[in-house]
């Protein structure tokens, strides 16, 4: 079986989000970055299947700069069999649309049963990339799923949905987004991180079709009032009632 | 002009308040920039939904109906939307950003290779385009985009664009025939299983009373699901308790988590890690009971209690009840 995880370099989720000179986008001096963590679920994932099957091959690829690389590396730690580095100095300017079509470009020409994303990546929240790959592949794709077993040429997922969770059977090839609560990720051990290093990384080019949304400014949220300290302990109890009835006018 | 289309959704037989919400959002577009709403409802029977999408402004409702637009999957769906597009040849294109709506809004912007603005908090037309604002990071930052294709692909996010006031009109509705392929039947839906206790969804919740590392156990959750009881409000979790095990991820709120802006946000035992503040900070009201005074929570709270929250809260929920026993 040949899964697929597309992955994407993001600023860590400790970061603190400060607005670059240009006004619309990310300050990114002193950011540092990981695997986004929907994608890392997604690549456990795909481990998981084909270590469950007791064969396979894991590709991780990505549309991004050449520091991209260090995350594709990551993800050759964790256990993935190979990666593809789509290069691309703009990466971070380019929309959804684009990044899709890149990425079913390069892997229209690779072998897969089995495509897997993360549900969004936590930079840019676009949550759409995977819909868009399955269209241009003509592959069946279902989102947010917290469970899959495959067995041959179909899988069996639950998807995650409001107060519960469907079960859904899927003819593969197709492209899955993981969900929180699918797996708990592994963490590369000391032998895949000096494996990685031997394990091929190809870097690839694509044509990116022009941009159909535009970013034109970035600004930080309202500002919240100053935090305000009611009391303490139980004493504070009934002020605090007063001030939801009264002030706040919730309750 | 070119319409306004609206995308729809309902689930066992009910309209979502978001696609009413949706609906009222596109009637506001459509009288500044003096066109039509049309509304597009698929389902198993679309009847029933069709007297409240018209109440709340469109102009006319199109329908897709069949046994196989019972529950949403997506490919049945980039069919039906695809056929309304291709009918009323809109300028934009809404639909709520909740799991379903964004599943689509994305297929669909894959078929006519426009991306879609996802989880837009506010929505102008302007100089002959839309423009919108969404938060990313999870809300550390908001960015404002500009479609620069028709139509413009938009998902609104629940609870932030206000419902518009209920008219009765005379509805005029059209049946769009979708004929599947095999193609589009590659995914079925064997089962939907419904958590034990009827669940909130926490993107939807007016109220949310959310629990962190505080909570020590899993078991101890069971106090601040009394004060969530008597509030009528969703239960949330910090990455802390999730990654505990002492809550099921779909309550997670924060960056890896949900983005939420309730009316009313209660931290209990909640640090408030920047993580977790980007998913609950636009919540118009937050009250924090943490022990450490030095918490960032508190940074961000309306109303803060320094205190022990297994004495604060069920102290919270005594008064709750006298009250509403004085009045």
């Amino acid at each position: 079986m040949n899964i697929i995880t597309c992955i994407k370099r993001v600023p860590s989720t400790e970061t603190n989000v400060r607005v670059g000179s240009d006004g619309k986008s990310l300050e990114t001096s002193g950011v540092e970055y990981i695997l986004s963590p929907f994608d890392e679920i997604a690549l456990e994932e795909s481990l998981r299947v084909k270590e469950k099957l007791g064969a396979g091959d894991v590709t991780a690829i990505t549309v991004g700069t050449s520091d991209a690389a260090t995350t594709l590396r990551t993800c050759l730690a964790m256990g993935a069999d190979k990666a593809v580095h789509i290069k691309d100095a703009d990466s971070f300017k380019r929309d959804p649309f684009a990044i899709a079509s890149a990425l079913a470009s390069v892997i229209k020409a690779m072998p897969y049963n089995l495509i897997l994303c993360g549900k969004q990546a936590v930079d840019d929240d676009n949550s759409q990339v995977g819909q868009m790959l399955a269209r241009l592949l003509n592959i069946p794709f279902v989102s947010l799923i917290t469970k899959l077993e495959v067995s041959g040429a179909t899988a069996l997922v639950q998807r995650e949905v409001s107060g519960g969770y469907e079960v859904l059977e899927v003819t593969l090839p197709a492209v899955l987004t993981a969900q929180k609560g699918l797996n708990e990720p592994r963490y590369p051990s000391l032998k895949g991180i000096m494996g990685a290093k031997k394990k091929p990384l190809e870097e690839k080019t694509a044509t990116f079709d022009s941009a159909t949304i535009e970013t034109i400014k970035m600004e930080y949220p309202p500002s919240r009032p100053a935090g305000r300290v009611v009391g303490k302990g139980v004493e504070a109890v009934p002020e605090l009632v007063k001030l939801l009835k009264e002030e706040a006018k919730i309750i | 002009m070119h319409p306004i289309l609206v995308f729809v959704e309902q689930s066992n037989g009910q309209i979502k308040k978001t696609s009413l919400e949706a609906v009222s959002e596109a009637r506001r577009q459509a009288d500044t920039i003096k066109t039509e709403v049309v509304a597009l409802v698929i389902a198993e029977k679309a009847d029933s939904f069709v007297k409240d999408i018209v109440s709340y402004g469109a102009n006319k409702v199109l329908s897709v109906e069949g046994a196989d637009f019972k529950e949403y999957l997506t490919a049945p769906y980039i069919r039906a939307v695809l056929a309304a597009v291709s009918k009323v040849n809109p300028m934009a294109v809404l639909f709520s950003a909740t799991p379903n709506g964004k599943d689509l809004a994305g297929s669909v912007g894959a078929e006519l290779k426009i991306s879609v603005i996802q989880d837009c908090i506010s929505l102008n037309y302007d100089s002959g385009a839309f423009v919108a604002r969404r938060p990313i990071y999870a809300g550390k930052s908001i960015i404002t985009v500009k479609a620069l294709k028709s139509p413009a692909l938009v998902t609104l996010r629940p609870k932030v664009f206000p419902l518009g006031t209920a008219v009765s009109q005379t509805p005029s509705v059209e049946k769009l025939s979708v004929s599947l392929t095999a193609e589009d039947k590659r995914v079925k839906l064997k089962e939907v299983v419904q958590s034990g206790q009827k669940k909130m969804e926490l993107t939807e919740a007016d109220i949310i009373v959310s629990g962190g590392r505080g909570m020590k156990a899993p078991e101890n959750f069971k106090v601040i699901e009394e004060l969530a009881g008597m509030l009528n409000a969703a239960v949330g979790a910090s990455r802390a308790a999730v990654d505990s095990g002492w809550r099921p991820h779909t309550d997670q709120v924060g960056q890896t988590g949900k983005t939420v802006c309730p009316t009313l946000y209660v931290a209990c035992g909640i640090s408030g890690a920047i993580q977790h503040l980007a998913g609950m900070s636009s919540s118009k009201c937050i009250v924090a009971i943490n022990k450490d005074p030095d918490a960032p929570i508190f940074k961000v709270a309306n109303y803060g209690v320094v205190g022990d929250l297994f004495e604060v809260v069920p102290a919270l929920c005594q008064e709750l009840r006298r009250d509403r026993e004085a009045n």
